[in-house]
């Protein structure tokens, strides 16, 4: 039971008997791994050095692997057991995942950046090759053979020759592996794999289709008290006074928090928290105001710049351009968004003893020590977050808010307590992408190639370096006085510069000092918005020379990869090369259109393509996409159905957000608050997606989760240029926008 | 606060709560269910919808009070891991999760669905899951592990 003020009936374990379900508590399962205070595990070594601090093996021949990074619903755990299992020689599920606990894994920095595969397993790769070596070297000593005649199978060490000559690793675990990790130990290759490569169903899904699995929300502590934080709708008011008489009379009240601005209530039940968050009573001050959203990106442009930057610069590009038979010049914007997570953020926390416990789905729970830390004044070491899945963050979203916000309520009432953010909480005040604004041209000679292509991109300034923790302005620090500097929104000048062979080019980019909101990165960040308008000019490109836009850009490809990815999807969408518009588009009011995009994720990882078609609305300006086919070649991978899987969440969650998502506001507020007013893609809309999966075993492995995304902004503008002849320059493509593109689009040719 | 006498899962169960506190948390905070999950609040998500009667309502809106005497039957009734249903089952096979979070209402959404459709086409399908969002771009498979299940 959570409450005093409620009960059942009925015995909860007769309950259980009865329904021969397992729905309470905190069930383990093997890879499935574990989640809740009942099995919080005693800290050890977590200096990423020392095996010890990535793998514990029973005597039973257990493996519990200790991993930094998490699974935010991408299949992550899976993968990271299989790379562990491959390396040790064990039996996939003979492994136990523990992740994301300060406590007991090493820092591998945040799960963030396209780097949990390509960096976090590389790192717990070498770990369990090391341990491997060190396990078959106790063997050849209890055997007296050399290493070199030992075999490893299923965890079992034995002797090439005389395979009944075995010990198996649990008999050779001994008081564990304190020796140092080989940093540069080989990792066994391709032909030898025995699980990598394997699509070997994720560990997570039958839980998840069962209601067995065990979220953040779903976390209970004994004792455990609910609260819900209220702030102001008015951007930057404060408290000038609060009346919580009317909340006091809440069944289930318990008390109001208050240190500064922040302000809780405090319950026993979670209705009873809502109810009584909703009954208090606040005067807040006016707000600092927000700029008029009509005209944002001139404002934009106009802030202060902190510093500006050449990413790329070839050649002569500004005497070329003067040079140049064609010029031609854009301007992209795409919108702020917010990550509009489906499960409001939710954490609990327990201070206890000087010491604070936060459970928590957060991508950066070490990060989060220090963060917490300035919140609540402890050292960072009395500070614990243990990580347990919740609904998908697509990069910072409420998740390390709610973190904050129940370890400062736990500080303050000395007692467990669960945060549940709102839908408002999570949709209109977690942290937003920050707006982009993005200046390009280019020049073509007398045959139409490209001599020249010149970017200037108005991009939000990144306040941290990569593995550093984060300064971030958590809401429970600005409310009680702390100021922390800075937006983290990711690396976002990558991929502005260009993947294609032009003699000249130069691309800078201007970092503006302050965005609008707080600001973090949401999936793909930077790489989204800038292979969208690079993408989209290339097209603008490939219509000026009359030239078919797949085979244009095919002209610019030295990379036999980056070729093969590029014809993957043209394959794929049985493309017939002809230059834009489509000349059979229709000639009612529905027209189709097909458009092209490719990129390489930072210019230096995971190769992608998409192709989509597109039928669009003339009258109501309504865009439907029918259909994409994309291609994908990240290397080498680990479990290609979980590629696959994050290669169609990749395409449809960027339909959605390039057809329909802007965050909205008025000179006071956010107003985009709930899922009416922050609309996103329904099963009714969503394309069909093919995908053409490029496998390169032997290659580095460079992860999956945000290539994909950064092609499909600009595939569908093209594809509604194909159609219409109109060109969409700036991102949410809603329907208003489409019937302005249309009213100044060219007639079609023929 | 009042006493409800509910039917849950196939057992009958005695909560006291407030007259106006919803299903949702009835289920989750009181019964310690896990399966619906709270989205919105709104009714706009489908994340928490349950079963009344075997018809598939939204459980963060429908305040206990409004119940009276429905059969409530949530996620975890339809199976477990060990023996999932044949639903469930299908949802495995096409490994049809991401995040997982609206995984429940898509699943309850369609046991609903092929009550009363044995073999609805795609469209059908796409139209009775309109209003359950998924935000990680699951939809694909989804959809995919409803015709599944329905073929079987």
């Amino acid at each position: 039971m959570t409450t005093s003020s409620s009960r059942t009936s009925f015995d909860r374990r007769d309950f259980l008997k009865a329904s021969g379900i397992l729905t309470i508590g905190f069930s383990m399962s093997s890879v499935a791994g574990s989640a809740g205070a009942a099995t919080l595990r005693a800290p050890k070594s977590v200096v990423k050095e020392t095996i010890d601090s990535w793998i514990t093996i029973s005597s039973e021949n257990r493996v519990t692997i200790f991993c930094g990074k998490v699974d935010l619903g991408t299949g992550a755990r899976t993968a990271l057991a299989q790379l562990a299992a491959e390396e040790l020689d064990v039996p996939f599920d003979r492994i136990e995942m523990v992740m994301g606990d300060t406590a007991t894994t090493p820092d591998q920095w945040l799960t963030a950046g396209n780097l949990t595969i390509f960096q976090g397993g590389s790192e717990l790769r070498r770990a369990a090759a090391s341990a491997r070596r060190a396990l078959v070297d106790r063997a050849a000593a209890r055997l007296g053979v050399p290493a070199g005649e030992l075999n490893v199978e299923d965890g079992v060490v034995h002797v090439k020759t005389d395979p009944g000559r075995s010990v198996h690793y649990g008999e050779l675990i001994g008081d564990g592996l304190k020796l140092e990790v080989d940093a540069k130990i080989t990792l066994k290759k391709a032909p030898e794999y025995k699980i990598i490569g394997k699509s070997i169903p994720r560990v997570d899904i039958p839980g998840k289709v069962t209601g067995e699995f065990t979220y953040v929300h779903d976390v209970r502590l004994p004792g455990m008290l609910h609260a819900r934080v209220i702030r102001p709708d008015d951007h930057g008011a404060r408290i000038t006074s609060i009346d919580d008489s009317a909340a006091r009379q809440v069944g289930g009240y318990l008390q109001t928090v208050r240190k500064g601005d922040f302000l809780a209530v405090v319950a026993r039940n979670e209705w009873a928290a809502i109810k009584a968050a909703r009954a208090i009573r606040v005067d807040w001050t006016a707000g600092t105001g927000l700029p008029d959203q009509a005209t944002v990106f001139d404002t934009w442009r106009k802030r202060p710049v902190a510093k500006e930057e050449v990413t790329q610069d070839v050649g002569n590009a500004r005497l070329a351009l003067d040079g140049s038979a064609k010029r031609i010049k854009a301007t992209y914007n795409f919108a702020v968004q917010t990550h509009a997570t489906i499960g409001p953020s939710c954490a609990v926390a327990d201070f206890k003893d000087g010491k604070l416990t936060i459970w928590t789905s957060s991508q950066a729970t070490h990060s989060m020590q220090q963060e917490v830390a300035v919140i609540t004044g402890l050292p960072r070491e009395a500070i614990r977050l243990v990580f347990i899945e919740g609904a998908g963050c697509y990069g910072r979203n409420g998740t390390e808010d709610a973190a904050a916000d129940a370890a400062l309520i736990s500080m303050l009432i000395r007692q467990p307590v669960r945060v549940q953010w709102s839908r408002a909480d999570e949709t209109a005040r977690a942290p937003k992408s920050p707006p982009r604004t993005i200046d390009l041209e280019a020049g073509l000679d007398a045959q139409g190639d490209v001599v020249a292509w010149t970017g200037d991109f108005y991009i939000a300034l990144n306040h941290i370096a990569a593995f550093k923790p984060l300064d971030f302005p958590l809401l429970a620090a600005t409310e009680t006085g702390i100021p922390r500097p800075g937006n983290w929104v990711g690396f976002l000048f990558q991929n502005s510069g260009q993947p294609y062979q032009f003699p000249n080019i130069r691309v800078n980019t201007r970092h503006i000092a302050e965005a609008f909101f707080r600001s973090s990165h949401l999936r793909s960040p930077g790489r989204i918005e800038n292979s969208y308008a690079n993408e989209g000019f290339m097209d603008e490109l490939a219509a000026a020379a009359n030239a078919d836009p797949a085979e244009f850009r095919l002209r610019y490809l030295k990379d036999q990869r980056a070729i093969d990815v590029l014809q993957a999807a043209m394959k794929l969408a049985n493309w017939q090369a002809r230059p834009g518009p489509n000349p059979n588009a229709g000639s009612g009011p529905v027209v189709k259109g097909r458009g092209i995009a490719y990129l390489r994720y930072n210019n230096a990882i995971t190769y992608v393509a998409a192709v989509a078609e597109v039928e669009v609305n003339k009258d109501t300006g309504e865009i439907r996409v029918t259909r994409v086919c994309a291609s994908h070649d990240c290397g080498e991978m680990v479990n290609p159905d979980g590629v696959a899987n994050q290669v169609e969440g990749g395409v449809l969650q960027t339909v959605s957000r390039t057809l329909m998502e802007s965050v909205t506001w008025d000179r006071d507020k956010v107003t985009s608050v709930d899922w009416a007013s922050y609309p996103i893609m329904r099963h009714t809309q969503a394309p069909k997606v093919e995908i053409a999966l490029i496998d390169r075993p032997g290659t580095i492995a460079w992860g999956a989760g945000e290539p994909m995304a950064c092609a499909i902004p600009a595939a569908i503008a093209n594809a509604v240029f194909d159609a219409t002849g109109a060109r969409l320059r700036s991102v949410p493509f809603i329907p208003e926008k489409v019937k302005a593109a249309l009213a100044g689009a060219q007639p079609h040719r023929g | 606060m009042a006493r409800f006498n509910l039917k849950v899962n196939g057992e009958a169960r005695v909560v006291d709560a407030d007259p106006d506190t919803p299903m949702l948390y009835v289920l989750r905070d009181y019964l310690e269910l896990k399966g619906p999950k709270f989205g919105c609040g709104l009714a706009q998500c489908g994340a928490c919808t349950i079963h009344v009667n075997g018809e598939a309502v939204r459980s963060c809106v429908l305040r206990i009070d409004a119940l009276r005497d429905g059969a409530v039957t949530t996620l975890e009734a339809l199976g477990t891991s060990a023996k999932p249903s044949q639903l469930q089952q299908a949802f495995i096979d096409e490994q049809a999760a991401q995040c997982g979070y609206c995984i429940n209402g898509m699943i309850m959404t369609s046991a609903a669905l092929l009550a009363k459709n044995k073999s609805p086409s795609e469209a059908e399908i796409r139209a009775a899951l309109a209003d359950n969002l998924c935000r990680c771009g699951t939809h694909q498979r989804i959809v995919a592990a409803v015709k599944r299940a329905a073929a079987a």
